[in-house]
């Protein structure tokens, strides 16, 4: 039972695990939907990140009444700094006050995502569904800054150099979040069927070892990149809209 | 020899799938020519690593675009086979 990519399974790639698997059937207003792989996963990922984000609070707390900064608290300080100062130096101060909580639940929700393919599980930003999600997300919250930093300029700047670009700026502006999501989509699963494919096709010897290369490159370099141009993209285009405020 | 229609369509999928991949071409060259161009510029400017970096990476993602699009189109006809 398998969907999304792959509903018939490929005769070839038999060996090869990457699908998304249906899990539970649930009766959905007379259609089936199923619990599949991508929400035990992106549950599995919250939990992980409600934990940490506890922890971290606890010592963080702690390190305020005693003074005295344990190493999880200064590591979790440091990553606050890094975040503000990212968020800041594109948008600049007053402006990343608004948008820094977002982006740091964002950096974390990606980067804990994308990495998770090193625990085994398939990474929930290696199925459409998700990123789609997280670019409608950025593309809501970038037309918003648009209509209300730019009032009625947000619709007459559709029709910028002459009325005639208009379905291209409409096409312009909606290609955004398409782009953005496949682009994650895309680098998370070539990631995760390539990865797959060595688990599935090569003679066990070609296990040892070698693998653990290929996991740091597909999925900690090249989740940490992703995740740092989602992030710099959703914050670029918002503060484009938002002009000079 | 006789065709079977279904191995047919099996078999342009998948040359379709290696053709739509050749889109890594121009996606390779483009991001070569900015790591490229990033590296001349650190020598040049070695304080500025920071930001070269980070204005090389949000380059090179947005040139890889395209050849992610053709990776999904190869994606598309090999696993969800939209041409029955």
């Amino acid at each position: 039972m398998v969907s999304g990519i792959g509903s018939t399974a490929a005769p070839i790639l038999y060996d090869a695990d990457f699908y998304i698997h249906e899990l539970y059937p649930i009766n959905f207003f007379g259609t089936t939907v199923y619990i599949t792989t991508t929400h035990v996963c992106t549950v599995l990922v919250m939990a992980a990140l409600m934990i940490f984000t506890l922890v971290a609070r606890r010592s963080v707390l702690r390190a305020e009444k005693e003074g005295k900064p344990s190493t999880l608290a200064t590591i979790v300080e440091m990553g606050v700094d890094m975040l503000i100062r990212f968020v800041e130096s594109v948008m600049g101060k007053s402006a990343a006050k608004r948008y820094v909580t977002y982006m740091g639940v964002l950096f974390l929700y990606i980067f804990v995502c994308n990495t998770s393919g090193i625990f085994g599980l398939r990474p929930p930003t290696a199925d459409f569904g998700t990123t789609f999600c997280l670019a409608l997300i950025t593309f809501v919250m970038i037309q918003y800054a648009n209509i209300r930093y730019n009032k009625f300029g947000a619709f007459t700047s559709l029709f910028e150099p002459i009325f005639l670009f208009f379905p291209m700026n409409v096409i312009s502006e909606f290609s955004t979040p398409v782009s953005m999501s496949l682009r994650l989509f895309g680098n998370i699963t070539a990631g995760t069927v390539l990865m797959s494919l060595y688990y599935g096709m090569l003679p066990w010897f070609a296990k040892i070892g070698v693998p653990s290369f290929l996991h740091i490159y597909f999925d900690l370099f090249s989740g940490a990149i992703q995740t740092y141009v989602f992030c710099m993209l959703t914050v670029t285009f918002v503060k484009d809209k938002r002009g000079a405020y | 020899m006789d065709i079977n229609i279904e191995g047919l369509v099996y078999a342009f999928s998948a040359l379709g799938a290696g053709i739509a991949v050749c889109s890594g071409i121009g996606t390779g060259i483009g991001q070569g020519n900015a790591a490229g161009m990033a590296a001349q510029a650190v020598g040049r400017n070695p304080g500025a690593k920071g930001d070269i970096m980070s204005t090389m990476l949000l380059g090179q993602a947005v040139a890889e675009t395209t050849g992610l699009y053709g990776l999904v189109v190869a994606l598309l006809l090999m696993f969800v086979k939209p041409f029955k």
